[in-house]
């Protein structure tokens, strides 16, 4: 039997969120976006009127304010936000404890074993829909399928307050006309990859021979040919509890462009100090350092590497992001905003296997040293002790990472 | 225009654990008792924005929501103000 499931997106989530709270926001086009002043400026959420003005979602406010110059700004409130984020999540958990997250604002439910408690899975679909409205004053679009991919379609397919039915039946009416960077994972370098094969549509792939697809993109094109053919069937996530952290990072815009590894080393400096801070207070270590990147034209990539030993020492981490930095990044396009995180974590408790080329003595000073330096942080403010790096541009390193660090994306494959 | 009021609220908690409202207390000290709960749901105000858990009372025979957001409480005001 096919499993039945949903996906749910909050419409314009932020945006929503704060229509609810300030009715005088709903008649205006206002959008959510960061702080002018410092550059923190994009537009992370819009209503439908400054939707309807041509404002889009990541351009610059000053960019959205040409176009819209009526247009109200909010910052943003992160705690309402998670506040919100968990109260919908307890809507969606009276209908089944399969529910996977997939950022602050999506989630697939797997509504198989429960459908028939609730009649049709459009009535469900609807069902939920009105419950969101009616207790929380927000809006979400459903999505209805035979799988993962689908329902994510489907949610996308019309929105705000909508619900769409994507069946085996129906999936070549609705899904397959559909422009291929509709499709999930393909972003803008895929695109452009299957445009030159000819493929626009999520029909096209799915009727291109899967040997030309693999051909092109590696195992990706296998991959794609499955989802654009309705055959991906990855498991809905059992969630009973809050999942554990599975990773810390923290990324900022800076106040000015990066255009050399100076630049950039100054705020991975900066970041890793906070990375590092965080995985101690959370008594975790770091298998596994990746650096995001985002240019002045918002283009980014992120790349990883894995380190042989777990750690959770600043210098280790920034040196590790600092050899990513300086592999993959060439600096033709200044960046705007970068980011640090560490992954696969292990807790400190557990034993270490010690080798012989690690001078164990110079690590274990390196992590009193650092200890010794969040003490003196916590006591007497960030600022107090600082690498003298940081003197060489007093811009660049005025920030506290602490403050606003990032909720990245869930990965969508596991492992 | 509506606006969002917060209120003092007077509440009894049972031994169960449950809590009732039993008074609105006014700006101006005015007392004012609920003489009836009618419905207890979670649901938004988009009238004054909002959100929370929704008592329907009834106070000198009108029946008002009372809303419990988070830690405090706040009722729809037409505007005539508190």
């Amino acid at each position: 039997m096919d499993r039945v499931i949903l996906h749910c997106d909050l419409n314009s989530f932020y945006a929503s969120v704060e229509c609810l709270h300030h009715p005088e926001y709903r008649n205006v086009p206002m959008a959510v976006g960061g702080d002018v002043e410092k550059r923190h400026g994009i537009i992370l959420a819009k209503n439908q009127l400054a939707k309807k003005a041509g404002v889009t979602t990541g351009e610059a406010l000053w960019q959205a304010l040409q176009k819209c110059p009526d247009l109200i700004l909010v910052k943003p409130n992160f705690s309402h936000y998670l506040r919100f984020s968990r109260m919908v999540r307890a809507i969606y958990a009276d209908y089944s404890d399969k529910i996977e997250s997939f950022g602050i604002d999506e989630v697939w439910i797997d509504v198989t074993e429960s459908i028939h408690l609730f009649g049709t899975p459009r009535a469900l679909a609807d069902a939920i829909r009105e419950r969101v409205k009616l207790e929380l004053g927000v809006t979400i679009s459903v999505g209805v399928s035979f799988n993962k991919v689908f329902a994510k379609l489907g949610s996308d397919y019309k929105k705000p307050d909508a619900t769409t039915e994507i069946t085996r039946e129906n999936m070549k009416e609705i899904v397959w006309p559909l422009p291929i960077e509709d499709l999930l994972y393909v972003g803008r370098a895929t695109t452009q990859k299957l445009h030159l094969l000819g493929i626009y549509t999520i029909g096209d792939c799915a009727t291109t021979e899967v040997a030309v697809l693999k051909r092109r993109l590696g195992k990706w094109g296998e991959v794609l040919w499955r989802f654009a053919n309705g055959e991906e069937n990855s498991v809905v996530s059992v969630q009973h509890y809050e999942p554990l952290v599975k990773s810390i990072g923290n990324s900022t815009t800076c106040p000015r462009d990066l255009r050399s590894l100076q630049d950039v080393k100054i705020v991975t400096y900066i970041l890793a100090e906070s990375v590092a801070a965080r995985l101690k207070e959370a008594h975790l270590m770091a298998s596994v350092i990746s650096i995001g990147v985002r240019d002045i034209h918002l283009k980014g990539f992120t790349r990883q590497i894995k380190l042989s030993q777990a750690t959770h020492l600043s210098d280790d981490i920034a040196h590790a992001a600092m050899g990513l930095f300086d592999k993959n990044v060439d600096f033709t396009t200044p960046l705007r905003s970068i980011g640090v995180k560490a992954s696969d974590l292990s807790v400190i408790e557990l034993p270490i296997q010690l080798d012989l080329f690690t001078d164990q003595v110079a690590h274990q000073r390196a992590l009193n040293l650092e200890n010794t330096i969040d003490v003196i942080r916590e006591r007497y403010g960030f600022n107090s002790v600082q690498r003298l790096m940081m003197k060489e541009d007093p811009l660049l390193s005025q920030f506290n990472p602490k403050q606003d660090h990032v909720i990245f994306p869930e990965s969508y494959f596991k492992g | 225009m509506a606006k969002k009021i917060y209120v003092d609220v007077i509440l009894q908690h049972s031994k169960e654990g449950q809590i009732r409202p039993l008074a609105i207390v006014w700006a101006n000290g005015v007392k004012y008792t609920i003489d009836k709960i009618t419905q207890i749901t979670r649901a938004a105000s988009t009238i004054a924005g909002g959100t929370g858990i929704r008592y329907t009372c009834y106070i000198q025979g009108q029946a008002r929501y009372l809303f419990l957001e988070e830690d405090r409480w706040f009722i729809e005001s037409k505007g005539q103000g508190a």
